[in-house]
């Protein structure tokens, strides 16, 4: 049959924050919204969410850090894409994150940022209008 | 073309994560490269694991994949969750249990989504069995519900299918009792510490024994084992079933290679034609416009579901 490509989420908690409550909503909304989306659970370093992320050939990382690690996990992650040749794999990020490291992580190659409050229908619509199932 | 087929019997991982999505995503192109894998296929000894949501069939396999690993053995991994069938979208949480493995080199975990095209699960799993094959991997397990004849069908094509129920479900089997029990190579009692896990036990053995006339014939008899996956408690024992199992069916079946079984070749090609035909005819009848023209035709009283089918379907396979 020939269907159209799925996009392909995965949402990943790194370091040390035990806290996916949020992570799993967003999950749930990703699902709603007709993606496939994988979850890897807690306490992910950045090798093995991008070794997962290589594996699952996933079209997105949504990474959710609510404990303050986000300036070092954040980059790692895009960094290891780099190194490993899959930066056409994006980055997103969200959680308790202040404005002035937004802009930091946006210049380190993170694409975009979510912060508390931001609509669920932002998230997903966001996801809608800036990741495209690869074509090739 | 032959570059990817290069790289997948070279274990390339990016390659083998792309190949596999491209399969799942039903890409023409891919049957190419499956026909030049399918030589490089045939080595893999494939394992499927099936049971009710919760019995601990992810955290299982997780143990599976130290224990073989421990053993020198390489282990693909494909986790089938269920899609949605409201928004297409798919939560594949299989993964969560077995992360430890991710940086193993020697293991590639993959989640698939049931999506629920016709028949497209089994010969999209089967296909990636087949990567996974291609690529090296000595062992291969197949994680599903097994709800529907598709996942059913899907760990009927292993070598080896395990059934994990765990205490309390009695009824449960009750009402399964002529589905997918029947499948079962090795039944698994997970979660064997909790309350009524004898009375399953010996629900299972007196539904086993009822086939005793297959076992005096020589047949397999599928043994029963009390584990808990999540201490790690009877998996070792569970592995070595795996083997006598194996040892079985190469004393009696002749051998694991699928490709000289006529049963498993049949089955097979069986499937494979039914897919195919499927979306050739489908496809077909959605680009020309006469798939919706008919559906307009049936809606507005012209014409009835059964001729419009027959119309349809006979002049293209005539």
């Amino acid at each position: 049959m020939k269907q159209k490509r799925r996009v392909r989420v995965m949402v990943a908690k790194p370091g040390l924050d035990g806290h996916d409550r949020g992570a799993r909503i967003i999950a749930r909304a990703y699902r709603d919204a007709g993606f496939e989306v994988v979850y890897t659970g807690l306490h992910q370093t950045p090798e093995e969410i991008v070794e997962a992320a290589i594996q699952e050939d996933v079209d997105m990382i949504g990474l959710s850090s609510l404990a303050g690690a986000h300036k070092y996990l954040f980059p790692a992650v895009v960094e290891l894409l780099r190194e490993k040749a899959a930066d056409d794999i994006v980055v997103c990020g969200g959680g308790i994150i202040p404005d002035d490291d937004i802009k930091e992580l946006k210049e380190l190659g993170v694409k975009e940022v979510f912060t508390p409050g931001t609509p669920l229908d932002d998230i997903v619509k966001w996801v809608e209008h800036n990741i495209t199932p690869r074509q090739d | 073309m032959n570059d990817i087929v290069e790289k997948v019997v070279a274990g390339d991982v990016r390659t083998v994560a792309r190949l596999i999505r491209d399969i799942d995503d039903g890409m023409p192109e891919v049957r190419e490269v499956l026909k030049d894998l399918y030589p490089h296929t045939g080595k893999a000894y494939v394992i499927g694991i099936t049971g009710a949501p919760g019995v601990g069939k992810s955290t299982l396999v997780d143990q599976m994949v130290a224990h073989l690993r421990k053993r020198d053995k390489t282990v693909g991994v494909l986790a089938v969750d269920p899609t949605s069938p409201f928004s297409g979208g798919a939560i594949l949480g299989d993964r969560v249990r077995m992360q430890r493995h991710s940086m193993d080199q020697g293991v590639f975990i993959r989640s698939l989504a049931t999506r629920g095209h016709f028949g497209g699960l089994t010969q999209s799993t089967r296909s990636a069995i087949d990567v996974f094959d291609a690529m090296g991997k000595d062992y291969i397990i197949v994680e599903t519900v097994g709800v529907g004849q598709d996942e059913v069908d899907v760990v009927r094509s292993a070598h080896t299918t395990v059934i994990v129920v765990i205490p309390g479900m009695g009824d449960d089997i009750q009402a399964i009792k002529a589905g997918i029990l029947e499948i079962g190579d090795i039944f698994l009692i997970n979660k064997a510490d909790r309350e009524g896990s004898d009375k399953t036990l010996s629900d299972l053995r007196l539904m086993i024994n009822m086939d005793h006339k297959k076992y005096d014939r020589g047949e397999w008899k599928p043994p029963i084992l009390k584990i808990q996956a999540v201490f790690d408690k009877g998996v070792a024992e569970f592995i070595d079933e795996i083997d006598k199992h194996a040892k079985y069916l190469i004393e009696t079946a002749g051998g694991l290679d699928f490709r000289e079984s006529k049963a498993k070749v049949r089955q097979e090609l069986g499937e494979m034609i039914k897919a195919r035909l499927i979306e050739e005819v489908i496809d077909r009848l959605t680009e020309s416009g006469d798939f919706d023209r008919t559906v307009d035709s049936i809606i507005k009283g012209k014409i009835d579901p059964y001729t419009a089918c027959e119309n349809l379907v006979l002049p293209i396979v005539s």
